[in-house]
């Protein structure tokens, strides 16, 4: 059962709610066949508004189009769509029986018992809840109760899979087993998806695009590594894993700071600048011969790493995850390193 | 069918039973009070008319002392029985909340049977004292009668407000030096305050406009609703009676807004 | 000591408030089947007063409860759909249409049949069936069946198991069907029971709006109260209570399984 999914084309979709608030401005995106885009943003961003428009929950504001494939589906309501969704609360419905929710859109389509039995014998299979079957869903875990509500969503063979926060619902450890199954489930079933999600570490886990949204707008589109590594303003470095963004000037080769300098790989830009560094990309070496002095404000033990806060080096303080292995202690003098290619000058302030 | 078209047949057939049966006849009922031989001055005889006046003045002390009497036994034995556990504390909390929604034309019978001319009260104090007391057929029957429908349900409601008080409320209130009687003024009674308030407003509309009870214990009792009554059948005065109705379910409906204001629940007002 | 004076104290204030509950409604019971009243319970025990009730008002008790049964198929109809409705749409106008229709709980039942009977008392034939009654007696629940199934609707998110059906490819009816009705069956329940508990004895409206020819259970009752011997009037209403006290066991009984959520775990 896989490879049914469809391109997917939204095409200048906006959201103007009737009290007048507006929740998203046109927003145009194409998602291939068979790939998972996962919208990204804090929550008031829109994401959701843009997944219930996908879904046929919200029509667009005039102008909007939404497309399956060839197949102009703005005007189709959400029922003649072909969507699979799972929603946060998995909305399991509560007088029917695990195999029946899976059954239930196999029924609706008038599909055979005897058909509709197998498919979903090979759903129940394939998401590992064996046994379940007969239950009541109220006598299912959270766990339990994602993989039915997946189950369920892809039973029809949906040309596009609609995940609204799937995982946010449960706690964190399961939160990351369960990631890694619906990740390999994806995978498998190769269906169109667009997956919903606060949880940059989920995006990019499971995204084969990322979608990141705010206040209504879609500030970056890309590969997780494209996002992670080059965002194109401050609000994806900052929304989007950890990050230092350093205020500076720039004279085209190097970055000017209060503790020294730091060479840049991007010698187009002169004059002011910020320049977005990730944690984990800025070294400790010996002060003697560092271009970038700090001083070690504090240091928190990770597990993994340590976290060290140095102030001195730029105008504000600067995070660093290091290795274990070094031995720093709040008040240490260190030099500080940057590969120039791990310095990311980001344009203007479009914060 | 599409979902907009779907939720309108939804509401439809409500939309035609409440205009046409509900919304409609209130409407006319208000017209026709305005249509007597003192027009819309009809509305204004209510407070003016002495005997209307006298009879909404009995009606509301009556509604009064109803509520009063009713909130003071409710919240001692409501009270009571959430907080103790003794043997025969639920067969005791059935036979409190059985009568819940007994009918008023039935409460008026057993009253009579309680305070009536053969009545239990009478057979007591014939034994007692030397007479018969026979309260059933006046307003102090009534009064009997509208304790009757009204424990039960205020009962139920003071348990359940106290069932939510916060136990840490009042073991703070003791590490604190609190003895049993500012315990009760200071923590217990203000938390009960929101359903006391509205139980009590559910209790004064029910006593206002309540018709059964009265109409089996004498007609000759002038309460509003048996003017109401006695304007409309006996003297065939129908402006009147519309009128009267009007105001009396203004004030019933004004009692309980009010109750729903301080975030009361409330129940049937079916007298 | 004086916490056991207090508790004591307490107890009895109970026990005969509760005695002045249930005192009447024994000795009407007792007095039911009675041989003769004033001679007291020494006289013999006897059912001839309720197979005279029988006789004189059958058809009274049976017409209340074709009468109460029929109110209910109409507030089911009309109620439960209307609850749905009301409920997604969610907005101010389906606020105030919920305002509307609580309303005939706020204002005395003899008004609202005043009205019904100023309104369509000239239509003579429909003044004359039971279906006037019928009418009054909607009216009076419909709000208690539609604020019964709100309330379940209320305590969780039945729009999103409804968008979810949608998402399977359900049509609003089957929607409907399939997932809104049988999850808001424990509110119907609760509705219905109390409908027709309250219907079985409902006075007020139904004193103004009845005819010699549609007297239901409660105004037989009157009528007994007023015109009937004393055993026979007590033997009527021993009947009533044989007929009401199980309902509202049921819903006493019912509303105690609801304080424990049925809905999912969250």
């Amino acid at each position: 059962m896989s490879g049914h999914g469809v391109a997917l084309r939204v095409v200048a979709c906006g959201k103007t709610f009737a009290d007048g608030t507006r929740a998203l401005a046109p927003v145009t995106l194409d998602v291939g066949r068979g790939e998972t885009a996962v919208l990204l943003g804090p929550s008031g961003c829109g994401k959701t508004t843009l997944l219930r428009i996908i879904a046929g929950l919200e029509t667009p504001d005039p102008g909007g189009r939404v497309l399956f494939g060839d197949s102009d589906v703005t005007g189709v309501p959400i029922e003649r769509r072909n969507v699979g969704m799972v929603f946060q609360s998995y909305a399991l419905f509560p007088n029917m029986n695990v195999a029946d929710n899976i059954g239930y859109g196999l029924k609706v389509r008038g599909v055979g018992e005897a058909e509709r039995k197998a498919r979903v014998a090979a759903l129940v299979a394939l998401t590992g809840i064996e046994g379940l079957e007969r239950r009541r869903i109220d006598q299912l875990s959270g766990g339990q109760r994602q993989r039915v509500a997946l189950a369920r969503a892809v039973a029809v063979q949906p040309s596009v899979l609609l995940l609204d926060e799937p995982l946010t619902a449960l706690d964190a450890a399961l939160r990351e087993r369960l990631r890694g199954e619906l990740n390999r489930l994806l995978r498998t079933l190769g269906i169109t998806t667009i997956y919903v999600t606060h949880d940059q570490a989920e995006a990019m886990a499971l995204g084969d695009r990322i979608v990141v949204m705010r206040e209504g707008a879609i500030a970056q589109i890309g590969t997780p590594r494209a996002v992670y590594f080059a965002p194109e303003n401050r609000f994806v470095a900052e929304f989007v894993g950890a990050a230092n963004l350093i205020e500076a000037a720039c004279n085209g080769a190097t970055l000017a700071l209060p503790g020294g300098t730091l060479p840049v790989a991007d010698g187009a830009l002169h004059g002011p600048a910020t320049a977005m560094i990730r944690p984990e990309a800025i070294k400790i070496v010996p002060a003697e011969n560092a271009s970038l002095i700090g001083l070690v404000d504090s240091v928190s033990f990770l597990g993994d790493r340590q976290r060290v806060l140095i102030s001195a080096a730029a105008t504000k303080v600067i995070t660093a995850d290091v290795p274990n292995a070094i031995a720093l202690a709040a008040g240490d003098r260190v030099g500080l390193s940057v590969e120039p290619a791990a310095i990311r000058l980001l344009p203007g302030d479009t914060t | 069918m599409t979902k907009p078209t779907f939720m309108r047949l939804c509401l439809l057939p409500l939309a035609v039973v409440v205009a046409a049966f509900f919304v409609l006849p209130m409407a006319r009922l208000v017209l026709i009070g305005a249509t007597g031989r003192h027009g819309i001055a009809a509305y204004a005889a209510i407070v003016i008319e002495p005997r209307y006046a006298a009879s909404l003045l009995d009606t509301v002390l009556l509604a009064l002392a109803t509520t009063v009497t009713t909130l003071l036994i409710a919240t001692v034995s409501g009270l009571f029985l959430q907080r103790r556990r003794f043997p025969g504390r639920a067969l005791l909390v059935a036979m409190l909340t059985l009568p819940l929604a007994f009918p008023g034309v039935v409460i008026g019978f057993l009253i009579i049977l309680l305070a009536g001319r053969q009545g239990l009260l009478g057979d007591v104090t014939l034994a007692l004292f030397g007479h018969k007391e026979v309260l059933a057929y006046s307003l102090a029957g009534l009064f009997l009668g509208y304790l009757y429908f009204s424990i039960p349900r205020v009962i139920l409601t003071i348990m359940a407000a106290a069932e939510k008080l916060d136990p840490s409320l009042e073991e703070a209130a003791r590490t604190l030096g609190a003895g049993a009687w500012a315990i009760h003024r200071d923590i217990i009674l203000p938390a009960l305050a929101p359903a006391l308030i509205a139980s009590g407003a559910i209790v004064f509309a029910t006593a206002m406009g309540a018709f059964g009870t009265a109409f089996t214990l004498a007609t000759d009792i002038d309460v509003l609703p048996m003017l109401i009554y006695t304007e409309f059948t006996l003297s065939a005065n129908i402006a009147t009676a519309a009128a009267l109705s009007v105001g009396l379910g203004l004030v019933t409906w004004a009692i309980l807004a009010l109750a729903r204001i301080y975030g009361g629940n409330t129940v049937a007002a079916n007298g | 000591m004086r916490a056991r004076a207090i508790f004591v104290a307490q107890l009895t204030f109970t026990l005969l408030v509760a005695a002045f509950l249930i005192v009447p409604a024994l000795q009407s019971m007792l007095a039911g089947v009675t041989a003769n009243y004033f001679r007291g319970i020494r006289s013999g025990v006897t059912l001839q007063w309720v197979l005279q009730v029988w006789q004189l008002y059958a058809d009274t008790i049976l017409r209340s409860f074709v009468i109460a049964f029929a109110t209910l198929g109409v507030t089911l109809v009309v109620g439960v759909p209307a609850a749905y409705g009301l409920h997604l749409r969610g907005d101010r106008l389906s606020r105030a249409v919920e305002e509307i229709i609580t309303l005939p709980l706020a204002i005395p039942g003899l008004a609202i049949a005043l009205a019904l009977l100023l309104t369509y008392g000239g239509l003579g034939s429909f003044r004359r069936s039971w279906l006037f009654i019928l009418v009054g007696h909607v009216v009076f629940t419909l709000p208690f069946m539609v604020r019964s199934v709100m309330a379940i609707f209320a305590a969780t998110d039945v729009k999103t198991l409804d968008e979810t059906a949608a998402s399977l490819g359900a049509s609003p009816l089957r929607r409907f069907r399939d997932v809104i009705v049988p999850y808001a069956r424990p509110g119907i329940l609760a509705g219905s029971l109390m409908v027709v508990t309250l219907l079985l004895g409902e006075f007020n409206l139904t004193w103004m709006l009845h005819t010699p020819l549609t007297k239901t259970l409660p105004v037989g009752l009157a009528d007994s109260y007023a015109s009937m011997r004393l055993e026979i009037a007590s033997a009527y209403t021993l009947v009533f209570f044989v007929m009401i006290i199980p309902l509202l066991v049921a819903m006493q009984i019912f509303a105690g399984c609801r304080n424990e959520p049925a809905g999912p775990r969250r």
